[in-house]
């Protein structure tokens, strides 16, 4: 089974953001990007269902302008097998549109899994892996704090009446029936809602959006960027994908939010009620 | 028998001994020890003592030995829970308080209170507590005044008053030294230049900077990052220690290598000597040869031949990108080898490059929380941490990682990790600086600073080993690319054996190989002995001059740097 990671570069997590003079958008040139936080937690999550013999690809794709590549390289040099980038030049993409070119890579690639980072840092979108889920009618598992890969044997499935539930003491909560295609594999996700922990499973192929907790990613290390030199990064013209990046809105302007005022320390009590009535305006 | 003597005979007869230091001139000989209890030290002004004892006691004084000790309260409780066992090693230096220095009166504090206003006086037990006591908590003052002066003019005021008066000063700035330089031995007044934390000017097109000795280090990297500049020193403390402080000790630091010393980086101060005189070379020229250049005297002089009052930084513009990488070497010679390799291949563009052994790393992952290791497969007994800086992001990091996969194909790196965010990037150098933080959770550390030539750097910690065998823990890290070795050796409690197997060892060896005994942190109390390791003494002799000369009250920071025989007249 192919796994499919979609990343993307973004403004390093840790550098202060500036907004541009023009106000049309954050200052993004001469400042350290990186690969997304969620981004390479998909990719960390992707890496380990390799390792654990139940995938046999990890493919890494990227949407976005040349330096993507850079960041393309980063997640070969922490395993990914090979790479592909969309080169949209220097335009900003939203994801509707990054949405459709999943898509048309989903179905040439065929992954049984494509995982992504549950939003970017730099829009806080969080609509690819929901849109791309839906474009592809695929399942999809959102928000997975944990990810779990099942393999329905054939004893299992003898075993199981028709439309029948999968007897499983991991599983709590929502349990999807099973089918009985014996090709058909689930997954099971666990997802972090506001609720709570909600536990379903998902059938293959599907896309699994993932957040902050489901594991710590792992250092690039040496042998790992040497042999990455040597890995490929598959360059697919936008042209050939058929997809229209026009976007459907408009971004007006960019501003800082006001700054925050420094507190007051006051010293009597009417003092506090005079600024509650005359500046505060709530009494 | 004199009263102290009888007092002392008394007290050594009683179920544990206190020890007083100053008034009755009853230094003991070895450390004293202070625990985590109720200091024995109640308002009286005249005594500090602390008890050795384990077991929770009560100690009388009768009134006849009370004649003897002025102003002595007549029952002490003491309440003893022994956490650690620490010599204050403020009395266990054989040097006696200077005679000569007056005791701060009532009329003093006065005086002081008309120049700073009631706010700097500072009398609290609490306050004082802590500017009498080190960081590493290892060394105590009994300092009963703690000032705190607001601009240029006070600190001379000051100055000049105590210098009339003969009352020793100990200027203070962040006191996070690990020499005992920045706390008072006796009762020294503590002059704490915290409160002049106002920056000056800027120049935007040169980066020089202009501020008072009192900013904090970090503050003033977060002003300058806004401009687009940093400051060209770097260290652990920097959260908590003062510029002038950094000025005063030459502080080194982790950028050294990139930037050199605080001699090429300052480019004026404004000093007050000890007779309150405002010397005033805060030039913000590049260059200045008229005369002799002064300022260099001041910097390193550790606060004992004037008070720093400002500075003039020239700053380096901030880097645009940095990389770090950590890696892992299987023996020293390779780290030597390495630095080689990094220095030729990199170039300009090498900003850092740090070492620390395997037991340093462990102890920084086991005692520092949220710091994971980049390479857990499996320990390794050398790791190095190399950084980058400068202007073009890919540029750098295709110049390392060829750096890097060369050396690993030399067989030099066993295992690394690249930072591939900022993030990656900070956790690395959170191991590196978590080593000093660590040592000091872990029980009693006995701190060395010795700048050797490259080849010997591990030597010394692999002959300390072998001589204290299992009875302390041996770290060596340090920055290797100036050649300096931070060697740190953990016990679980102060022990005069571990130390004497320790000293005079260390310097000995260290002056054999024609090293220096302090390669930043300075000598301040801990090594006031000990500069013959590493000067001459014609050498020594003319800084005793100058010290005379500048100082010859000797009321700044006495006790510290030079040997008191030199300095007694």
């Amino acid at each position: 089974m192919k796994i499919l990671v979609a990343v993307k570069r973004v403004v390093d997590y840790a550098v202060k953001i500036r907004v541009k003079p023009n106000k049309s958008g954050v200052e993004t040139s001469n400042v350290k990007m990186s690969m997304n936080p969620f981004c390479e937690i998909a990719l960390e999550e992707a890496l380990r269902i390799r390792e654990n013999g139940v995938a046999s690809e990890v493919v890494a794709v990227s949407v976005g302008p040349a330096q993507c590549t850079e960041t393309l390289r980063t997640a070969l040099a922490m395993g990914a097998d090979r790479a592909i980038h969309v080169d949209v030049g220097p335009t900003t993409v939203y994801p509707l549109s990054v949405a459709k070119i999943l898509r048309a890579i989903a179905e040439a690639e065929q992954p049984g899994l494509l995982i992504l980072g549950k939003q970017a840092i730099d829009d806080d979108c969080n609509q690819t892996g929901q849109m791309v889920a839906g474009l592809l009618k695929w399942s999809q598992g959102t928000f997975a704090s944990k990810v779990e890969h099942s393999q329905v044997s054939q004893e299992d499935l003898d075993l199981l009446p028709v439309g029948g539930t999968l007897p499983d003491k991991d599983i709590f909560g929502i349990i999807i029936q099973v089918l009985l295609d014996k090709e058909k594999q689930i997954a099971t996700v666990e997802r972090e809602v506001d609720g709570g922990l909600e536990t379903i499973c998902v059938d293959l192929p599907a896309v699994i959006t993932t957040d902050l907790r489901l594991n710590q990613p792992r250092y690039a290390t040496l042998p790992n960027i040497m042999k990455a030199k040597s890995k490929i990064i598959k360059k697919i013209p936008l042209e050939e994908l058929n997809v229209d990046l026009r976007s459907d809105f408009e971004v007006v302007q960019v501003t800082e939010p006001p700054k925050r005022k420094a507190g007051m320390i006051l010293s009597t009590v009417d003092e506090l009620i005079d600024k509650l009535k005359n500046e505060a305006h709530v009494l | 028998m004199t009263p102290s003597r009888a007092f002392g005979f008394l007290l050594a007869r009683g179920r544990g001994r206190l020890f007083l230091s100053r008034s009755l001139d009853l230094l003991p000989s070895q450390g004293l020890f202070y625990t985590h209890g109720k200091l024995v030290a109640q308002s009286s002004k005249h005594y500090s003592g602390f008890s050795r004892e384990l077991d929770p006691w009560k100690c009388c004084f009768t009134p006849s030995y009370l004649g003897v000790i002025e102003g002595l309260k007549a029952l002490v409780t003491v309440n003893f829970s022994v956490l650690h066992h620490r010599p204050f090693s403020s009395a266990s230096t054989s040097t006696k308080r200077n005679p000569y220095f007056s005791t701060v009166s009532l009329d003093d504090v006065r005086h002081f209170v008309d120049i700073l206003g009631h706010k700097s006086v500072i009398q609290d037990e609490d306050r004082l507590l802590a500017a009498n006591i080190d960081w590493m908590r290892k060394y105590k003052g009994s300092s009963q005044l703690l000032l705190l002066p607001k601009n240029t003019e006070e600190v001379s005021k000051i100055l000049q008053y105590c210098n009339t008066r003969c009352l020793a000063v100990v200027p203070q700035g962040g006191n996070t030294g690990l020499v005992g330089g920045s706390v008072p031995v006796y009762d020294e007044v503590i002059i704490n230049l915290s409160s002049m934390d106002k920056n000056i000017s800027f120049d935007k097109v040169n980066g020089i900077l202009i501020c008072e000795a009192g900013c904090i280090l970090e503050n003033l990297n977060s002003f300058l990052a806004n401009e687009g500049y940093i400051m060209p020193l770097d260290l652990g403390a920097k959260g908590s220690c003062q510029i002038g402080g950094n000025v005063s000790t030459n502080a080194g630091g982790l950028h050294f290598i990139r930037y050199g010393s605080l001699h090429g980086n300052i480019l004026g101060l404004e000093v007050i000597l000890a007779d309150g005189t405002i010397l005033d070379m805060l030039t913000t020229l590049r260059k200045d040869n008229t005369g002799y250049d002064l300022k260099h005297i001041f910097i390193g002089s550790e606060g004992t031949l004037g008070i720093i009052t400002k500075v003039a930084v020239l700053t380096p513009c901030k880097p645009s990108s940095t990389n770090v990488a950590f890696l892992a070497c299987n023996d020293y010679l390779s780290c030597q080898k390495l630095l080689a390799e990094a220095k030729r291949d990199l170039g300009e563009a090498i900003s850092a490059f740090e070492f620390m052994d395997c037991s340093s790393v462990e102890m920084a992952l086991t005692h520092i929380e949220g710091v994971r290791n980049p390479l857990p497969t499996s320990l390794y007994n050398f790791y190095v941490l190399i950084e980058t800086a400068g202007t073009d992001e890919s540029y750098d990091r295709t110049k390392l990682e060829a750096l890097l996969v060369r050396s690993m194909e030399m067989g030099l790196i066993s295992d690394g990790v690249i930072a591939q965010d900022l993030n990656q990037a900070s956790s690395f150098w959170q191991i590196r600086e978590g080593v000093s933080e660590a040592t000091g959770k872990a029980g009693a550390v006995y701190k060395y600073d010795l700048s050797l030539p490259v080849e010997m750097l591990y030597s010394v910690v692999e002959e300390i080993r072998t001589r204290l065998g299992n009875a302390a823990k041996v770290l060596g890290f340090g920055h290797l690319g100036d050649g300096n070795l931070h060697l740190n050796i953990l016990s679980a409690n102060y022990d005069s054996k571990i130390l004497a197997q320790i000293e005079p060892f260390v310097y000995e060896w260290t002056a054999q190989h024609r090293g220096s005994i302090s390669a930043e942190h300075g000598l301040g109390l801990m090594k006031a002995e000990k500069i013959h390791y590493s000067k001459s003494a014609e050498n020594v002799n003319l800084m005793v001059s100058i010290k005379k000369l500048l100082d010859p009250k000797g009321i700044l920071n006495p006790y510290k740097v030079l040997p008191q025989s030199l300095l007694q007249n």
